[in-house]
């Protein structure tokens, strides 16, 4: 207590407080005035006082998403090493200077194997002993989900990484979780018109399931979707994750008389399902849909197994000439890796640059106001690889622009990874769900 | 409940699942039955089999040269293996078996996917293969009906080499006495070494043959690993007609449920195994404390 009363200390926290008051007024945000005042929470302040943050990274690098896991690390590593060199592409971000708030970012990175407890220890160990200041990444749902519910609970920020389920930000939702890719309503209400535009009324569809929260969700919104335009449900097979021959379910597609085939599966569980598919005269008989193609399935496959086929993807490369960002990124990414980002990639890259953006605008790490920055975004968006992006304060669910691809013909392709034209930029806005629609309630903010 | 002509299907299906399940089985219960080992190494050299076939087909254009020569490479792996490693192992209680091939396996994965990468590689069926076969109310693929067929044969074989031969007695003697067995004038550990390539050759074999039909990477044998696993245990551990009995098992539970539906397909296999091994818990085929 004698040290709060020695008048120099006393003068000294004065002058801090009106400094931050003064960049939290420049910054245009009030948030950051209070900073000084915060109690503890989560990792803050004990994760900010050196002159670095650290930024915890699950992946999966082994496994049935391995690859796509592999491409999500190279994006966050490029995204942190721009924003550590205050590079031009930062700048465009948002970001002022090199770091976070003159703070480099280090950042760990753990192999997830897709498994959800895998996950949550790797990242408990990052909270607790590398005293993380946000985490980050997951290529399957169900980690996805089970990493908000972490943050939550440990009170440590985390930018969503790929997940397609709505329970993401529906029912499992939580105030530390930011989703920036699109839901699987979003991207069941964007493909929707466009595979009746193509393809007509009234089809017979057969679904092929992967067993967990992502399947299930997109199927439960595709059908739904599709139905007011007539299209049933040959038959819906259900498969566990990491399913190697898909035989069985793909004799009762076959079987089922469909004349569209709505693989749901991702990563090598697609490829294996159409690989096999193929083999079993499906796809000669109906055609492929894939509502959410993983980044490296057409040079999987082949681009004559991919041709025509319908999807969605978060990111494709041909975006930088919309987006001058986006090309900033294939640019930066193409010249350290050698060959162009996929959707992983996207993902890491965006959600890391959007929330050291955001932090920056709260002008502090202290969770409460990053939340609270991210959450008021549709009234001041972030310019991001996809034009200006924002994030629904009622779910956390991010507003952005849908792609929805074709598979080119391979004689179309100019170059060795132009596999597919995008050929609608859905609106986010005209797609998202109504907020209340998968049962959202978040959490509190301390 | 399903239509009569679909579940003929799915029992038809059942079928040539189960021949490949046998052949993928067969590498792990070879090891296990003779040598007493447990490899749980068996899931990485499928796969080093997958990647085997990728190279050389891509390389000669031919899927039978890849066979051939992926054959030779896998003898040559399963060679240095046993030689490097495994010999080390005969006398050392199980779980040091299990944990020196569990290593091994994620060496071999990590070498596989740094030289490589995590992304799955193409593998073309033969042009003998492409294409489906009509078999009246069923269209199956043509290159898994002659799967069926050429996995016989290698089932086959490596049946009368195992058991209708002397290296097979040798081995078992060996196992049960190498000592005696070396007094007679017999060479025990160049026949283990044979016994051990044979087993890697017939893991690698499955590997290449199921190259075309599955995800080619680093990972690929994981999920075979666990299912070769539910065979052997089905048909009786170490037991090789147990193997083909258990593959053949394996492949009706999952086909016919799926039938039904689907997603119960697995966990009635597993069902069927637990049940089994509380009412035969040597197996079908297996005799009480053989491993």
């Amino acid at each position: 207590m004698e040290r709060l009363a020695d008048p120099a200390l006393l003068l000294r926290r004065r002058v801090l407080q009106l400094g931050i008051v003064a960049a939290g007024g420049l910054l245009g945000s009030p948030a950051g005035a209070f900073a000084a005042e915060n109690p503890p929470l989560g990792t803050w302040p004990e994760g900010v006082q050196g002159d670095s943050v650290m930024v915890g990274i699950t992946v999966p690098l082994t496994g049935p998403y391995s690859a796509d896991g592999k491409d999500e690390q190279l994006g966050y590593e490029l995204a942190i090493a721009e924003i550590n060199a205050g590079s031009d592409a930062a700048k465009a971000w948002g970001m002022k200077g090199k770091g976070v708030l003159g703070k480099q970012i280090r950042y760990k990175v753990a192999d997830t194997e897709a498994k959800p407890n895998v996950a949550v220890q790797a990242q408990t160990q990052f909270i607790q002993r590398d005293k993380a200041i946000m985490i980050t990444g997951s290529v399957s749902s169900a980690v996805a989900v089970a990493l908000e519910e972490l943050a939550q609970r440990d009170k440590v920020v985390n930018m969503v990484g790929v997940s397609a389920s709505n329970d993401t930000t529906g029912k499992n939702c939580q105030r530390y979780g930011f989703r920036s890719q699109q839901s699987g309503y979003m991207v069941c209400k964007a493909l929707a018109p466009v595979l009746v535009k193509a393809m007509g009324q009234g089809k017979k569809a057969a679904y092929l399931v992967p067993d967990y929260t992502y399947g299930h969700s997109v199927f439960d919104s595709f059908t739904g979707l599709v139905s007011k335009d007539g299209w049933t449900v040959a038959t819906q097979q259900v498969v566990p994750l990491g399913t190697t021959d898909f035989s069985s379910a793909l004799l009762n597609i076959a079987n089922s008389g469909a004349d569209v085939f709505v693989n749901i599966a991702f990563g090598a569980d697609a490829v294996s399902s159409i690989k096999q598919a193929q083999q079993f005269g499906v796809l000669s008989k109906a055609k492929l849909v894939v509502p959410v193609i993983s980044s490296f399935q057409a040079k999987e496959l082949g681009p004559a197994l991919t041709e025509g086929v319908y999807g969605t993807i978060d990111f494709w490369w041909t975006l930088q000439d919309r987006y001058p960002l986006a090309k900033a990124f294939v640019d930066a990414f193409l010249a350290k890796n050698n060959y162009r980002p996929g959707f992983g990639a996207h993902v890491g890259y965006s959600q890391t640059l959007i929330w050291a953006a955001a932090v920056e605008r709260a002008g502090t790490f202290y969770s409460v106001d990053v939340i609270k920055t991210l959450e008021a975004s549709q009234s001041q968006p972030f310019d991001s690889s996809l034009g200006q992006v924002w994030f629904r304060a009622e779910d956390h669910q991010g507003v952005r622009p849908v792609p929805v691809v074709v598979g080119k013909a391979p004689s179309a392709m100019k170059n060795a990874e132009d596999f597919y034209d995008v050929v609608e930029l859905v609106p986010g806005e005209q797609v998202i769900s109504p907020p209340d629609m998968f049962g959202c309630h978040l959490g509190s903010y301390t | 409940m399903p239509s009569l002509p679909l579940l003929l299907s799915q029992a038809f299906n059942g079928l040539a699942l189960g021949t490949l399940l046998a052949l993928v089985s067969s590498g792990l219960t070879i090891i296990l039955g003779t040598l007493g080992v447990l490899n749980f190494a068996h899931g990485a050299l499928f796969m080093v089999g997958a990647y085997a076939i990728f190279v050389v087909a891509a390389a000669t254009g031919s899927f039978v040269v890849g066979l051939l020569v992926g054959a030779v490479i896998m003898l040559a792996v399963g060679v240095m293996l046993e030689r490097v490693l495994i010999r080390f192992f005969y006398d050392r209680p199980h779980e040091d078996q299990i944990l020196v091939t569990f290593g091994a396996a994620i060496v071999i994965v990590e070498a596989v996917r740094a030289v490589f990468g995590g992304e799955s590689q193409r593998v073309a069926a033969p042009d003998w293969g492409g294409g489906v076969t009509q078999l009246g109310f069923l269209i199956y693929p043509t290159y898994r009906l002659e799967l069926i067929g050429i996995v016989a044969a290698l089932l086959f074989a490596l049946y009368v080499v195992l058991y209708r031969t002397s290296i097979g007695l040798v081995v078992r003697a060996g196992i049960e006495d190498a000592r005696t067995v070396g007094i007679l004038g017999i060479n025990v550990r160049r026949a283990f070494l044979l016994v051990f390539a044979i087993g890697v050759v017939a893991a690698g074999v499955a590997g290449m043959l199921y190259a075309p039909i599955v995800s080619v990477d680093p990972d690929m044998g994981a999920t075979f690993m666990v299912e070769s696993f539910v065979v052997i245990v089905i048909g009786g551990l170490g037991s090789y007609p147990g193997a083909v009995v258990g593959g053949l098992i394996a492949g009706e539970i999952l086909s016919i449920t799926s039938a039904f539906n689907a997603a119960y397909s697995e966990v009635m296999l597993y069902a069927v195994m637990a049940l089994l091994l509380v009412v035969r818990p040597q197996g079908l085929l297996g005799s009480e404390g053989r491993v």
